[in-house]
């Protein structure tokens, strides 16, 4: 019956919110928790209708900050979990990511950025919750961030996600935007054989064997559910291998390297850009979703006109392709950063540039995409 | 035992009888064992602890039938009765009443 | 160091794991952190013992806690326990029993974490009847942090965020957990140990959302700021203040500074579940379980 229907194989035009959903569920998606909240909400609704087609469970409740902690709940029960919100709600989840990334808890997060700061613009597109996403809960850890063009994207990205987050044992977050999910464009959903679906790494280790931090040399514990008998404690307080909260500074420095490390020491295996035109380029756009598509006819009209440009598109935001922004910077004229915000993404571009060519930011306050001719302008501007 | 009366079974129904044991590290001289066992066995004791508390002792053991209320009642884990046989074994206590009203 | 002269015989155990409830503790991390005469501690027997009475399988007890000293309660028991953030146990436990149902979630967590911060959380995991066990251990102040006023504390009483008495009125709890949809409600104090016990072994296999408060003592924080003794005296004062009524109405169960403590089991009703509701709405569209 409808029970089989988790891939939806074949070729769909589809707005991105439901790409989205359709690439949670293609990823072994169980469960979602989830608060309406505009541009995101048909991320929810299509979740509502599918999930108990596919034996899955949906609920929506009362805010934020009970989803993100409904969804770390079920991840422990042993299912696929995920949730969507948007620049309010994402703020509202930001204290509990914190205690995902702690207990090191797979699931994924999607942000479908609007205009902000506060209420902002509900129905337009903004991309000023980049360094939020890096930065956003308190204290220091790693996070990895994945930034969809398009529909398709949000498909593939949210694939990816469920499979970076089951690796690296984390929540892993798609940072969308309005423009990408709320358009409507072609989405190839390949058949289950043909897609990439990363399992949850279960210990074989019996009970008694088992504690849920302690890992070999990828940094990267194995995972256990509640009821299988482990009899596990986790706890959102600074903790040892065991779990058991040990409130001295050397647990916390444990704990803390160990989260830094297992991103760090793994960076070149999640590191993801997509380069285009960039062997003989003088300058370098570097963009991410929505912007890039503008950045790519801007580089049209450069290359039209003479000018050798190139892009650099993140596809992971975090951790951020430091190593190939600084190989870069020792042979371009100059960095054109282009986002819907006053610079977030050109911050990190500039820090690893280090001076060695400048970095031009083509800022946007959001609500609306970019001109392609203002990003032109500031490429011949840094030609000259 | 001491009864007002004597009741017609006493020559057949042994009345429980109960050892204590205290882990006396664990024990934070709460004294809610020695205020509520219903026999008035225990006392807090003279000597202390190393964090400095007077855990309970059994100033009259033979009058614990071993009713599992210490067990129940202290709050760290550190005091217990066991059942004690007439040939002196000690078995583990049930420690209540199941029939107790709860609503 | 002497050791104390035993009397009579009392056998003295160094070795902690011979306490008959050291298979449901994690013995390694005793003693605990709670003060002397805490209520908390004859709460955590009581829930040991009345799980083990309820017969449950223990590998199905998932233990939920938020924080205060209350949440640290689920770092002392051996089961699958998560000690999550303040006020979001309930919404954690929801997840939980969600994506797996065998499991009997329960979350343990004090007045503070359930009823201020975790309100919202509080009032619709009842109204959605999630399928889990609340233990609410109230003690009128937030304990961990030093004894400041919460949403249970009586008007009068001091805080130290509350110098001159608190002047708002407190929560009902065992009011607000019926008012919100909660399908089991019983309040007992921490002295009412064996009835508190049967309470847990009778919810623990129940279905819904069952709430226990349970009125326990602080020594350090409530009862010394308000010159109320010591745990065991104030104690003693809750439980003796105390009147067993099942089946009242818990509109008549406020709690006054000093007053009378209405206790006893207020609910017991049954009503289909979250998950009973949900799979049945499932069924009708497209046939058959989950």
């Amino acid at each position: 019956m409808a029970r089989d229907r988790r891939v939806l194989t074949g070729e769909h035009f589809m707005t991105g919110d439901h790409a989205c959903a359709e690439g949670g569920l293609a990823a072994g998606c169980s469960f979602f928790a989830g608060y309406p909240i505009t541009p995101s909400t048909e991320i929810a609704e299509r979740m509502s209708e599918r999930l108990p087609e596919v034996g899955g469970v949906f609920i929506q409740m009362e805010d934020e900050i009970a989803s993100m902690n409904a969804i770390l709940g079920a991840a422990w029960g042993g299912l696929k979990t995920m949730t969507c919100t948007s620049g309010p709600g994402f703020s509202l989840m930001m204290e509990n990511l914190g205690l995902g990334i702690v207990l090191e808890t797979p699931t994924v997060l999607v942000n479908i950025q609007r205009g902000g700061p506060s209420t902002g613009l509900p129905t337009l597109v903004g991309q000023a919750d980049m360094m939020q996403a890096r930065w956003g809960s308190h204290g220091h850890y790693e996070i990895i961030a994945l930034c969809p063009n398009s529909p398709q994207e949000l498909f593939d990205h949210t694939v990816k996600a469920f499979n970076l987050s089951e690796r690296y044992r984390m929540p892993v977050l798609v940072m969308g935007d309005e423009s990408v999910g709320h358009m409507s464009e072609k989405v190839v959903i390949p058949p289950l054989e043909k897609l990439d679906i990363w399992p949850r790494n279960y210990t074989k280790k019996k009970p008694g064997e088992y504690w849920p931090y302690e890992f070999g040399e990828d940094d990267i514990p194995e995972m256990v559910k509640a009821g299988d008998g482990y009899r596990i404690h986790v706890t959102g307080l600074t903790h040892d291998k065991r779990g058991y909260p040990v409130i001295d500074a050397p647990t916390q420095d444990w704990m803390v390297r160990h989260l830094i490390d297992k991103i760090q020491k793994n960076r070149d295996k999640i590191i993801e850009v997509e380069e285009t035109w960039l062997d003989d380029a003088e300058i370098c756009i570097v963009s991410y979703g929505i912007s890039s598509r503008v950045s790519h006819r801007a580089m049209e009209l450069a290359r039209d006109a003479g000018i050798k440009c190139g892009m650099l598109r993140l596809v992971t935001a975090w951790p951020f392709c430091e190593e190939r922004i600084r190989e870069l910077s020792k042979r371009m004229k100059a960095f054109v950063v282009v986002e819907i915000n006053f610079g977030q993404m050109s911050l990190e571009v500039e820090r690893c540039a280090a001076g060695r060519c400048p970095t031009r930011l083509v800022p946007h306050a959001g609500g609306d995409i970019h001109d392609p001719q203002d990003v032109y302008e500031a490429i011949r501007e840094m030609a000259k | 035992m001491k009864f007002w009366r004597k009741p017609l079974d006493a020559d057949t129904i042994r009345a429980p009888r109960g050892n204590i044991h205290v882990l006396r590290e664990l024990c934070k001289g709460c004294g809610f064992c020695v205020e509520y066992c219903p026999r008035k066995v225990l006392e807090l004791s003279e000597g202390f602890n190393k964090k400095g508390y007077h855990p309970p002792i059994a100033a009259r053991m033979e009058d614990c039938v071993s009713c599992g209320l210490c067990e129940l009642i202290c709050p760290e884990f550190a005091i217990y009765a066991t059942l004690v046989d007439e040939d002196g074994t000690e078995r583990p206590v049930k420690s209540v009443s199941k029939d107790m009203e709860v609503a | 160091m002497k050791k104390p002269p035993a009397r009579d015989g009392t056998i003295l155990e160094d070795d902690l794991r011979v306490h008959p409830m050291a298979h449901y503790l994690r013995m390694e991390r005793m003693p605990h952190i709670w003060c002397s005469s805490c209520g908390l501690g004859s709460s955590m027997t009581c829930f040991i013992m009345g799980m083990q009475e309820s017969g449950i399988d223990e590998k199905r007890v998932t233990v939920v806690s938020g924080i205060g000293c209350t949440g640290r309660m689920a770092g002392y028991l051996n089961l699958d326990s998560f000690h999550t953030t303040h006020g979001r146990a309930l919404p954690f436990a929801t997840g939980l029993a969600l994506a797996n149902p065998d499991l009997r979630v329960v979350v343990i967590s004090g007045d503070g974490d359930i009823a201020a911060i975790g309100g919202n959380h509080l009032i619709h995991s009842a109204r959605r009847n999630m399928d889990m066990l609340i233990l609410c251990i109230n003690n009128f102040t937030y304990g961990m942090t030093g004894g400041q006023a919460g949403p249970t504390t009586p008007v009068s009483a001091k805080a130290t965020t509350a110098p001159y008495g608190a002047y708002e009125y407190p929560f009902n709890l065992p009011y607000l957990a019926m008012a919100s949809g909660a399908t089991y409600v019983v309040r007992w104090t921490a002295l009412h140990l064996r009835r508190l016990k049967n309470s847990i072994a009778e919810a623990i296999p129940k279905k819904g959302f069952r709430f226990i408060e349970v009125i326990s003592p602080c020594p350090t924080a409530y009862a010394h700021k308000n010159r109320l003794g010591t745990g065991l005296d104030l104690m003693k004062f809750y439980h003796d203040n105390s009147i067993i009524k099942h089946g009242a109405d818990p509109r008549e169960a406020d709690i006054e500074f000093t007053g009378k403590i209405i206790v006893g089991k207020f609910l017991d009703i049954e009503r289909p579940t979250f998950t009973e509701l949900m799979t049945q709405n499932v069924a009708k569209k497209f046939g058959g379980g989950r």
